[in-house]
């Protein structure tokens, strides 16, 4: 501790060098928090989606619908604690291109399959009351300035495309800061009475909360023997399974986004790692009084370690904050990225990020500092 | 023309010298190298979708839609009113043949080869006879056309080489039904070529919607008869549909995505950018203090201040450049061609595409990579010019 004030005057030795290390060292995690919150919203929330919950789809394909009597099969399996089911409505607000995700649901084994879900109980018993009713989330509503009562009108190409559907906001969900806030959700009674007979019946999907998260694979398998060689198969997965697939759909932006932070942290840390060649070597002179009047070799190191580490770890601490900050703001591109938000796991790699890269900045200076024999160092200059 | 050859003097001086601080001119290389990199790479993404999107469309043709529809996916046309759209002057005919395909367009799950284990939206589309001949780039380059009335399909060249199973020969499980895939065809790159295509009918029967197609594709007599066409159309009572020229369809699909590609990729680069510009002023700050006293002696021996500050600003233009070079050539020798998918979001289908390093983007590049380094070179510049002799000379 009493070096402390020995450090803090190495580190400023040189004002210029050390301002523009520190800057660029706080670019570099700045980039890290903004990439890596990009990575994580690209997983589309995966990381939330529960073990504990089974999505059924046509084993065609998730755009052809099943049918709703398969609701009871499943509700009456051992190990099923709800089966509810979902579907996409596709509604748009105001103009053909603005679609939101809409989608028809029965209120109540709904709710209680997404208990991330929160949505005071009185507005839960307004939904169940009105059968036009629609919840939406927080950040849609804020968007558009939606208030509970009031009355949206949303288009659909697929269930009825010639006039408008009519919604009362009957309730507005918040959740935890992975939870999408941008979805609508509506009664599927309402959707399948005003849609065409051929449509009836109809479901996109199934979400079956089980008891336990072991049983998943041999439900799964349960299920999709129970409607084999029927007009519609199913193919079951864990929830969790199903995002992730549909995130690969997309592509690897997790691995694009790992290599642009690489590439970051690299270029910055070989910044700092020069810097700290730079300023050891110029202090050659300096270490070898130091040593002469007693310091060990061990104390040295740790003298020199301790100044890069000190650099990366208050320029790498600033940034990531700054990004955290930025992140707060919420999804700049207006809708396209619901779920934005800097993961603690990643925070935790950022730090030791930060001191893998000041001990690996410090440790050739350091080391060569160490071995320092005095009398060289001293006849050098 | 003293001043003149002062400055190119000082210059060789600084440039002949970087040999000797290759450690830290090499961090403002490799910063400056990094942002191109990223830069170029991110960028030849979209270049690349946008390319695959656009390149898909002709002017061509016209694409007739439900009205209000934004997409085939969500667009529904019944037989009756195909038969109608058929029947709207402007379409070209080729024999007895209109050039007109009323098709309907789904999607299949097949997986990808980069990942075998979870399942891609691949688009089916159900064709007419004539829609091959609508559509003049087609051809096929492996196999036969499948005959029609049957389970056959041909598969584009994208989709062969991006998802599992789609070799002539190969049989395609979905669900109950079986596709027999009997021939492999190419669209010029464009996003056809991720599409199977099947005989209309057949794929009415299997996915249960009997009569009803997605989108009627018309092949336009001349350039000109897009207004015949789509005024015709309009004004029938008997059609409610939305009339878009296939480029303009297409153009609109990729918008989303590469504007949220570009944005993404300028952002970090910018950033990237201002952190590089940090490490290119570190750099010349270095180089300018381990040539203190020469730079001192050459102001004492009466060269001017000018030409000292130039010499700095092209030593880290010249750093700018090489970083730049590097980093282009990169990106380009990297990720130029790159073969991958990714799922459309207005359609929920995937569209393969290659990414491409246009010589525009490496031009942005370069560029990008020398005004960092003017930007670096800036201050330090300015300080070595003004650096006092006396206290310089005694500096050491």
């Amino acid at each position: 501790m009493k070096f402390l004030p020995l450090i803090w005057m190495n580190v400023w030795r040189r004002k210029i060098r050390t301002t523009f290390t520190l800057l660029s060292l706080f670019i570099a995690f700045l980039l890290f928090g903004i990439v890596m919150t990009i990575r994580a919203a690209f997983g589309l929330g995966v990381d939330i989606a529960g073990l504990d919950r089974l999505v059924l789809i046509n084993k065609v394909t998730l755009l052809l619908p099943l049918p709703i009597s398969y609701q009871r099969q499943i509700q009456q399996t051992p190990g099923v604690k709800i089966a509810s089911h979902q579907t996409w409505f596709n509604g748009a607000y105001q103009k053909p291109s603005n679609v939101l995700t809409t989608m028809a649901v029965e209120p109540a084994p709904f709710l209680e399959t997404y208990p991330e879900f929160v949505l005071p109980a009185a507005q839960a018993a307004a939904w169940l009351a009105d059968r036009q009713g629609a919840i939406v989330g927080k950040d849609l509503a804020k968007r558009y300035g939606w208030k509970i009562g009031d009355r949206i009108p949303l288009m659909s190409q697929i269930w009825r495309a010639k006039e408008p559907w009519e919604f009362n906001i009957v309730g507005i969900y918040d959740g935890g800061k992975s939870v999408d806030k941008t979805q609508f959700f509506f009664r599927y009674d309402y959707l399948d009475e005003n849609r065409a007979n051929a449509l009836k019946g109809l479901v996109g999907w199934y979400v079956v909360k089980i008891d336990d998260p072991l049983h998943a694979l041999e439900l799964g398998r349960t299920f999709d023997a129970m409607f084999a060689n029927s007009g519609a198969e199913t193919k079951t997965t864990t929830e969790k399974g199903f995002i992730e697939g549909f995130a690969k759909q997309v592509g690897d932006i997790g691995s694009i986004m790992i290599a642009i932070a690489s590439t970051v942290l690299f270029m910055f840390g070989l910044v700092a790692a020069s810097t700290m060649v730079q300023s050891v070597r110029e202090r050659t002179n300096e270490l070898a009084v130091l040593k002469t009047v007693g310091f060990t070799d061990r104390r040295i190191l740790a003298l020199v370690l301790s100044e890069s580490l000190f650099i990366t770890l208050v320029a790498g601490g600033l940034g990531l904050a700054v990004a955290w900050i930025i992140v707060q703001a919420g999804d700049p591109t207006g809708g396209l990225l619901p779920v934005f938000t800097l993961p603690p796991r990643d925070v935790v790699t950022g730090v030791a990020l930060m001191l893998l890269m000041g001990l690996l900045a410090g440790v050739m200076p350091a080391m060569g500092a160490m071995r320092l024999r005095i009398a060289d160092a001293l006849r050098r200059n | 023309m003293k001043w003149l050859r002062q400055t190119i003097a000082v210059m060789l001086l600084n440039l002949l010298t970087v040999p000797s601080r290759l450690g830290s001119s090499a961090v403002a290389i490799i910063g400056i190298a990094g942002v191109v990199v990223v830069f170029v790479s991110v960028l030849s993404i979209s270049a690349g979708f946008a390319g695959a999107m656009i390149g898909a469309g002709s002017p061509g043709r016209a694409l007739v839609m439900r009205e209000g529809s934004d997409t085939e996916m969500t667009s529904g046309i019944d037989g009756t009113e195909a038969t109608v759209i058929k029947e709207a002057p402007g379409i070209r005919h080729e024999g007895s043949t209109a050039l007109v395909s009323a098709e309907l367009y789904v999607i299949v799950d097949v997986p990808k080869k980069s990942s075998p284990d979870s399942p891609a939206n691949v688009p089916l589309r159900g064709i007419e006879p004539p829609g091959f001949q609508t559509r003049e780039e087609m051809s096929l380059i492996e196999g036969r056309m499948f005959r029609f009335g049957t389970n056959e399909v041909i598969v584009g060249r994208a989709a062969n080489s991006q998802f599992v199973g789609l070799n002539v020969g190969d049989t395609v499980v979905s669900g109950q039904n079986r596709w027999q895939v009997v021939g492999i065809f190419e669209a010029d790159g464009g996003v056809a070529e991720t599409e199977i295509w099947c005989d209309v009918h057949t794929l009415q029967g299997v996915y249960r919607r009997v009569n009803s197609f997605s989108v009627v594709i018309a092949r336009l007599d001349t350039m000109n008869s897009f207004e015949t066409f789509s005024q015709w159309l309009m004004t029938n009572p008997q059609v409610h549909v939305t009339v878009r020229r296939e480029n303009e369809y297409y153009r609109s699909q990729s918008e989303t995505m590469t504007r949220l590609i570009d944005t993404l990729g300028f952002g970090i680069a910018t950033l990237m950018g201002i952190g590089a510009v940090f490490g290119a002023i570190l750099t010349m700050y270095t180089a300018v203090a381990s040539r203190t006293r020469e730079i001192a002696t050459l102001r004492a021996l009466g060269f001017n201040t000018a030409s000292v500050l130039l010499s700095v600003l092209a030593e880290s233009l010249v750093l700018g450049g090489i970083g730049g070079l590097i980093g282009g050539t990169a990106a380009y020798l990297a990720f130029n061609g790159y073969q991958t998918s990714t799922m459309n979001f207005q359609t929920f289908s995937q569209v393969a595409f290659a990414f491409r390093v246009t010589p525009k983007l490496l031009m942005t590049g370069l560029f990008y990579a020398l005004s960092m380094g003017l930007i670096g070179g800036l201050l330090p510049a300015i300080r070595a010019a003004r650096l006092p002799i006396s206290s310089a000379l005694r500096e050491l």
